[in-house]
């Protein structure tokens, strides 16, 4: 159900609070509050401003550009990109099943790229907060500040963000927009030596993650309820699963449950999800607000991500993910888990899976096979879909008969969350904001709450990073009539 | 490649303040911000060389006097002008870092299309599109017709090339910054993929 905090009446009337720019949604996005009489938040709203139009330039380029080209959406999960494209292309050229080996260095890849995309949000991003506190000095409240008073902690995550990009370096021969994946196949397979550098550094690497996941779990229930509440509101959660429900990142059926973890669709071919879901545009956002057709607009928006993954899978196969994920789901007392901040704990989750999945697949003897590639005939469409490190990643593309694309549709991960990260705004701004003068709380209070759900912008139109913030509280006639800003000092200063 | 002594290099030399150093996505990918993390260890060395001012992972909004300023990601809107000119006027050295900065990267190719068929493709004319309609609100900046390199609308002292600029390509240059020496990339760092 949306919040009645998205549209208020007679806006014109109302105090208009901007938070902007928000750096982690890559400095283009931001956030504009409206206070009505006694400091009621009476609409809060999430806008993303960049807009960069993939969906037409890439008309009238040739289907096997994709995978390189589209990637370019994404440095921080290129690889989802690049594999969610080769999916579309695979189906393009008539592939049918990729050859053993061409399936298993993708989803080394992919587990590659969870890996790094996690380490590099939970100890870069988000561990400055947990460790220091929400209230923590501006200008400590960083990576710099974790170096300095928490060396070993910020050395694993260094190291464990290098053991991701160097598994995405092996299989797809560069960290960044690689070009292993190919329309049918992988360009290569792995070497034994390279099997064995990646499998010198394996052990240590679960241990990190396991310890990572402990750290949280400490911090968090150090103030448990706190966090449980903290920007939570109730949504219904989509997901990809393996056939027999098994967490799955790479292949598999669309799964979506309700608030009252009931089952709204199952095992879906994600090739028809133009049938499930549907996008909405709003004139106030360049992101557009996907939703569950059969539920529409107002009661069909969903999450994606970790948390709704964890929440919608059977099992995990990983022995240690799955005694956490059986801890984690005992929160809910048989119902998905709602809080926003339980987001950083099923991505821990997930970084101990993957850690645990690349050591199984490492010693999988067809990654040094030379069957690379499968190729058929030419087909008009397309469709990749791929979990990537934020959630559900959907790309389409249609193509003329001399292999031209026509037409090309993308659901980024982000987009998916669209309106639980405005929802979630706008519980926060009715938890802490209602009523009250703007305070350095407000500040870190809303930027909290959207970074739990690891927004990449860039993706739907991308960012990461701490959020520096200015403050403007102007009245209907557009005068300034409060500003707080946050000091190249640290320093949050009221400056009017 | 511009390889010659900026002002700040040569007051530099000697010193053993740390550098400071600011970083802006502009329009592009981050793909180059995840690449200067791709320095791995290197990072413990970095923050006893150089101090982050403004940048996505610090807390600071307002950019300060900075030695290096580090831009990715070409000029797409009006807030990106905005932030480019705010940095060239803060920054001794401003640095195009990777190829969206360098040329307008992969985000230029919009220039050939008319900036309405882009929008209306996405908002319009999209699959599975509810409600359709370009957003059109003053929340959202103005974007530009074109996808610009920076160094068409500020002056630009060093350009890193790459898609992204490797690791091994940030680690060069800084430490040659900092260490007052002239910047020269070997052959092997000069290159897109």
């Amino acid at each position: 159900m949306t919040s009645p905090l998205e549209t208020a009446e007679r806006p014109q009337d109302m105090k208009r609070i901007v938070i902007e720019p928000l750096t982690r949604v890559e400095g283009h996005g931001k956030v504009t509050l409206l206070q009505g009489k006694n400091r009621n938040i009476r609409q809060a709203r999430l806008h993303i401003t960049e807009f960069r139009g993939f969906e037409k330039f890439i008309q009238g380029r040739p289907y096997w550009e994709l995978p390189v080209l589209v990637q370019r959406l994404c440095g921080i999960c290129p690889v989802s990109h690049h594999l969610a494209a080769a999916k579309a292309t695979d189906m393009i050229v008539g592939a049918g099943e990729l050859t053993p080996t061409a399936t298993k260095i993708r989803r080394l890849m992919h587990l590659g790229q969870t890996v790094q995309s996690h380490a590099l949000h939970f100890f870069h991003l988000c561990s400055p907060d947990l460790l220091f506190g929400f209230d923590d000095d501006v200008q400590h409240r960083n990576i710099t500040g974790v170096i300095e008073d928490f060396p070993d902690i910020a050395r694993q995550g260094v190291l464990l963000r290098k053991f991701g990009q160097e598994v995405i370096r092996v299989t797809a021969g560069k960290r960044i927009h690689g070009t292993g994946a190919i329309p049918g196949g992988v360009n290569k397979s792995l070497s034994l030596d390279e099997i064995r550098y990646l499998q010198d550094d394996i052990a240590r690497n679960i241990g990190w993650a396991q310890g990572a996941l402990e750290l949280l779990k400490n911090i968090i229930s150090e103030h448990y309820e706190h966090h449980m509440q903290f920007g939570t509101i109730q949504s219904n959660m989509m997901s990809m699963v393996r056939d027999d429900g098994a967490f799955e990142l790479y292949h598999g059926g669309l799964r979506a449950k309700a608030v009252n973890g009931d089952t709204i669709f199952d095992h879906v071919d994600y090739v028809n999800y133009n049938d499930y879901i549907r996008e909405s545009v709003k004139d106030w956002s360049y992101m557009k607000f996907p939703f569950i057709t059969s539920l529409g607009e107002e009661e069909g928006w969903y999450r994606v991500g970790p948390l709704a993954r964890i929440n919608n899978c059977d099992y995990m196969r990983m022995p240690l993910a799955e005694t956490e994920r059986q801890e984690f789901m005992a929160l809910g007392n048989g119902l998905p888990v709602q809080s926003t901040m339980a987001y950083h704990w099923a991505r821990l989750i997930e970084l101990l899976y993957c850690t645990e999945a690349i050591a199984e697949l490492l010693c999988d003897p067809d990654l040094v096979r030379k069957e690379l590639r499968i190729q058929g005939n030419l087909q008009g469409s397309g469709t990749g879909v791929v979990e990537a490190p934020r959630g559900t990643l959907f790309h389409h593309y249609e193509i003329d008969e001399r292999g031209i694309v026509e037409k090309a549709s993308l659901i980024v991960s982000t987009t998916n969350n669209n309106q639980a990260m405005n929802e979630s705004i706008r519980r926060v701004a009715n938890q802490y904001l209602d009523g009250n003068r703007l305070n350095e709380a407000l500040l870190n209070h809303v930027e909290v709450a959207i970074r739990a759900y690891d927004p990449c912008l860039s993706c739907a139109t991308h960012a990461m990073g701490k959020m520096p913030m200015e403050l403007n509280l102007v009245d209907a006639s557009g005068e300034l009539v409060d500003r707080l800003e946050k000091r190249v000092t640290g320093r949050i200063m009221r400056t009017i | 490649m511009v390889a010659q002594m900026s002002n700040i290099q040569q007051r530099n030399q000697g010193r053993k303040d740390k550098l400071i150093v600011a970083t802006a996505p502009l329009c592009g990918c981050f793909g180059c911000h995840m690449s200067l993390l791709d320095i791995d260890e290197r990072i413990f060395e970095l923050v006893e060389l150089v101090e982050f001012d403004r940048t996505p992972v610090t807390d600071i909004k307002t950019i300060g006097k900075c030695d290096i300023g580090l831009i990715e990601g070409g000029v797409a809107n009006a807030h990106n002008v905005h932030d480019l000119r705010e940095f060239r006027a803060n920054c001794d050295t401003l640095v195009a870092v990777g190829s969206c900065a360098v040329t307008g990267g992969i985000p230029a190719m919009r220039n050939q299309f008319d900036l309405k068929e882009c929008l209306e493709e996405a908002y319009i004319h999209g699959i599975g599109v509810e409600n359709p309609h370009v957003p059109n609100d003053v929340e959202i900046p103005l974007l530009l017709d074109k996808v610009h390199p920076i160094h068409e609308v500020v002056r630009v002292d060093y350009f890193l090339p790459g898609c992204p600029p490797s690791a091994d390509t940030f680690w060069q240059f800084l430490t040659d910054v900092a260490a007052g020496n002239e910047v020269s990339f070997p052959y092997s760092l000069i290159h897109y993929d």
